[in-house]
């Protein structure tokens, strides 16, 4: 089995501790001139996304975990699972509610997405940073009306609900920033 | 690759020029004398927490085995020329630690180091303070240095005697403050190195400029041991903080030879037992002081550390030329 020495910390390490994968997000080696010294971390566990301190003594090692970023089509979904392939290999993976989380809202079939697998299994899903999607429901637009600032919600194909400008009308395609949930503009079709 | 450039900005180093001025002015006004002494040495520092670098000589007036030690401090040389009547002495030289690299470490740094015959700790610790001030008068005031005795200061920010304290009381206040502690972790030192890291050390964040001292026996290093006012055998090993960052080490300096050795092999039988490397120890060291090593008071200052407390500097890095993952 791998393994990692305090040595080798740094953020984005990804180890296993008492059986779950976490991911380092800091690392600082600490040593009184003449004493003991240690490395004190901040560790997200993967599974759980929750953060906890650890402290190693300087020089020992840890087991690696076997966890991989990598991309994906979404293929589609069963009602409980979502399903992805390697556009590579044509292998595919499916996740479950807990890993697909909030990106699930984001996910329109054949688009490409970051996959966090733990030994082969999607642990988390990370949509693309920018989606097309197609407005599905909103209130009339008001054609032409390009410059007053208000906006309105709409829903989208995938279920999701954005804040957008009022001269968005159904059946528009909209480019949305999915890291922070924003309206960017509309897309010409 | 952007390596080859300088990790500390052009002001970072043309402070460091500043300080290095500044200290040897403060020195020559004081009647210390500049000294060099050898790097590379056929014996090493035996201290299991700090470990030595070595390298291999291939030219005649060397160690049988070619083999020399990179010094951790200049200490050993330096009171090899105390014996032999140098009198007041300091050295400023970078010296080298095995696997110390961090936010506040470079496996090798400059340290500044004086020995002060006659004086006592107390008077060596006020010339630690004025030339502390004096170097950084032109960045900041860090204020007057506060006296905290090292027991004092485990019962202000750890809430525990760390002299009554067996191990077991340690672990248990380690869980009770939330510290995360290392699985399979220990001895006492150990446990109380976690607590100076985890909570005593942060807790000095905010006091400026703090003297730690009257160390434990089993911390004394190379310090002397005395009784405390309340009759507890302490070490006369004093550390000066600044904002909780640790940045000098002094010592009534022990100068019993037959103590040394003890001490020295000790050490040795530790390093054994942990299987860690077992340098040699210094035997023209110990020669010195069977000559006779003048009462006085030495003092290691870490000035890398000074220059980040001078710059408001979070990492070491800002004011090395070249760290070492770019070295």
């Amino acid at each position: 089995m791998a393994s990692y020495s305090t040595n080798e910390f740094r953020s984005g390490l990804k180890i296993m501790i008492d059986g779950d994968p976490y991911v380092i997000i800091e690392n600082e080696f600490v040593k009184p001139g003449k004493g003991q010294a240690f490395n004190r971390i901040k560790i997200r566990n993967l599974k759980t996304g929750r953060v906890i301190d650890r402290t190693y003594k300087s020089g020992e090692s840890v087991e690696a975990a076997d966890v991989m970023d990598v991309e994906m089509q979404y293929l589609y979904n069963d009602g409980e699972f979502w399903h992805f392939m390697d556009p590579d290999t044509y292998e595919q993976v499916q996740a479950d509610k807990t890993a697909v989380g909030e990106a699930a809202k984001w996910l329109k079939e054949q688009d490409l997405c970051q996959l966090t697998l733990w030994n082969g299994e999607p642990l988390s899903v990370t949509p693309p940073n920018f989606v097309t999607l197609k407005v599905t429901d909103t209130d009339p637009g008001l054609r032409g009306d390009t410059s007053s600032g208000g906006s309105k919600p709409a829903t989208l194909e995938t279920g999701a609900v954005v804040r957008v400008p009022l001269f968005i009308e159904v059946d528009d395609v909209l480019k949305i920033d999915t890291r922070t949930g924003e309206y960017v503009s509309r897309v010409k079709e | 690759m952007n390596e080859w450039r300088p990790a500390a900005p052009l002001s970072a180093l043309r402070a460091r020029a500043e300080m290095l001025e500044g200290l040897r002015a403060f020195f020559r006004e004081r009647g210390v004398l500049e000294v060099e002494t050898p790097v590379l040495s056929a014996a090493a520092l035996t201290d299991p927490a700090i470990e030595s670098l070595s390298t291999l000589y291939r030219g005649p007036g060397g160690p049988a085995d070619g083999r020399l030690w990179l010094h951790t401090s200049p200490e050993f040389p330096m009171k090899r020329l105390l014996a032999a009547g140098s009198g007041p002495i300091f050295q400023v030289c970078r010296v080298f630690r095995d696997g110390e690299a961090g936010r506040r470490h470079n496996p090798e740094f400059s340290l500044l180091e004086w020995y002060r015959p006659g004086l006592s700790m107390e008077a060596l610790m006020a010339e630690v303070e004025a030339l502390v001030r004096a170097l950084l008068a032109p960045y900041r005031d860090p204020g007057p240095a506060r006296r905290l005795s090292w027991r004092q200061a485990f019962l202000d920010h750890a809430g525990i005697d760390p002299f009554a304290a067996d191990e077991s009381m340690l672990r248990r206040r380690a869980a009770a403050l939330g510290v995360a502690a290392p699985e399979g972790l220990s001895g006492r030192d150990p446990w109380l190195d976690l607590l100076l890291t985890a909570v005593v050390e942060p807790g000095l964040a905010k006091e400026g400029l703090v003297f730690l001292y009257h160390y434990p026996p089993s911390q004394a290093a190379l310090a002397r041991l005395v009784r405390d006012a309340e009759g507890r055998r302490v070490a006369e090993r004093f550390e000066l903080y600044l904002d909780g960052l640790e940045l000098a080490n002094g010592f009534h300096e022990l100068a019993d030879a037959a103590e040394q050795r003890r001490r020295f092999e000790a050490e040795q039988a530790r390093r054994r037992a942990s299987g860690q490397e077992v340098p040699p120890l210094d035997e023209r060291l110990l020669a010195a002081l069977e000559a006779g090593l003048p009462d006085c008071c030495g003092v290691a200052l870490g000035l890398d550390r000074l220059l980040m407390a001078a710059l408001g500097a979070e990492c070491i890095e800002q004011v090395l030329a070249f760290p070492i993952d770019r070295a």
